[in-house]
């Protein structure tokens, strides 16, 4: 009987170890997440607003999923060179020059675009840092 | 017994008396000020405290019309420096200061006045466009285009908010973000941080404050 039992346990805690047992990509995702909102807060909140709700006409709100899938793979050049061509978001015309932020290095640009994509009610899940070094080695 | 109630009574007095004594709240003078001896109606000589005024000024709106002092008399007004290209300070303090244009939007004794201290590119017709995009068009919101000195002396020495040209900042410019209260008899009555949600929404409860001491 107590053989019995200390099998038992033993079975639950290594079933426990596995079901706790993150995989590595839901571990960056959430590291991505907290710091690319530093990176948010400190570069981007001014003009695209807390919650991405953007500032008029003069800044787009960062909410349109439509936009940001069919530009996934130009956003981490638009986050790092700006943008000097107008824009359809939700349907309206955004004119306005976004700038350029050379500072940002490409793992930084990784983690904001991953906060954005991921935050204000989008959901496109994780993009590694090595895809977002690519992408910004064929910016045009 | 008798002792305790009487006690108690003392003490229900007291507080009743204390709490009546509050006085009208009155928002503070900022600047100079100085004491000067004026005659009144009767001719008697009295001594009153002058308080550092905004002078005259003139410059072209947004829609390219000369705009003077003129335009806020018998109006409290909120008046803030900036420019259109800034991307550092001036979103925040122009999506703050939209809050509280929206709360008093149908208010005729209160007005917005933003003077641009880029004198190079932001012309009547970038501040038009920039206030159409804001979402704010129209005359109780002044964007007002001035020549350098007149708009840096006057943001220096009347407003009291530092302004000025670097060409180390990203955007060319650096300036507080400072949104100043003006009375209706020209004195500062007020500095609230743009960039902070706190004190906007302080803003937002001393404006009917002030506006209430002309109402006597």
């Amino acid at each position: 009987m107590r053989k019995y039992i200390i099998n038992s346990i033993f079975l639950c805690s290594i079933v426990a170890i596995i079901v706790s047992c993150q995989n590595q990509e839901t571990i960056d995702l959430q590291n991505y997440m907290s710091n690319g909102k530093d990176i948010y807060i400190a570069k981007c909140q001014n003009c695209h607003g807390l919650n991405g709700e953007g500032l008029g006409q003069l800044a787009p709100p960062l909410t349109d999923s439509v936009f940001l899938k069919a530009n996934k793979n130009r956003l981490a050049c638009i986050i790092k060179n700006g943008a000097n061509e107008s824009l359809i978001i939700h349907g309206k015309e955004y004119k306005e020059k976004m700038p350029a932020f050379p500072e940002l290095t490409d793992i930084d640009v990784a983690q904001v675009m991953v906060y954005a994509t991921n935050s204000f009610g989008n959901n496109q899940g994780f993009v590694p840092y090595k895809k977002v070094s690519l992408q910004l080695q064929n910016c045009k | 017994m008798n002792k305790i109630i009487s006690s108690i009574a003392i003490c229900l007095l007291f507080i009743t008396i204390l709490s009546s004594c509050q006085q009208d709240k009155k928002l503070p003078f900022y600047g100079e000020r100085h004491a000067e001896t004026v005659k009144d109606a009767n001719g008697a000589e009295k001594i009153d405290t002058i308080y550092q005024t905004i002078p005259n000024w003139s410059f072209l709106n947004q829609d390219s019309v000369v705009t003077t002092n003129k335009a806020t008399d018998g109006k409290v007004y909120i008046a803030d420096f900036f420019f259109t290209s800034c991307t550092t300070i001036c979103p925040t303090m122009h999506r703050n200061l939209i809050t509280v244009y929206n709360e008093f939007k149908t208010n005729p004794n209160v007005m917005f006045v933003s003077h641009t201290i880029d004198f190079k590119y932001d012309r009547p017709y970038v501040l038009k466009k920039y206030a159409q995009k804001l979402g704010v068009d129209g005359p109780k919101w002044q964007f007002l285009y001035g020549s350098k000195d007149s708009v840096y002396t006057l943001a220096e020495k009347n407003y009291l908010v530092a302004v000025g040209e670097d060409s180390t900042a990203k955007d060319g410019y650096i300036h507080q973000g400072y949104l100043v209260l003006i009375d209706k008899d020209r004195r500062i009555r007020g500095a609230y941080d743009g960039t902070k949600e706190d004190q906007v929404e302080q803003l937002k409860k001393d404006i009917p404050v002030l506006l209430a001491e002309y109402k006597k």
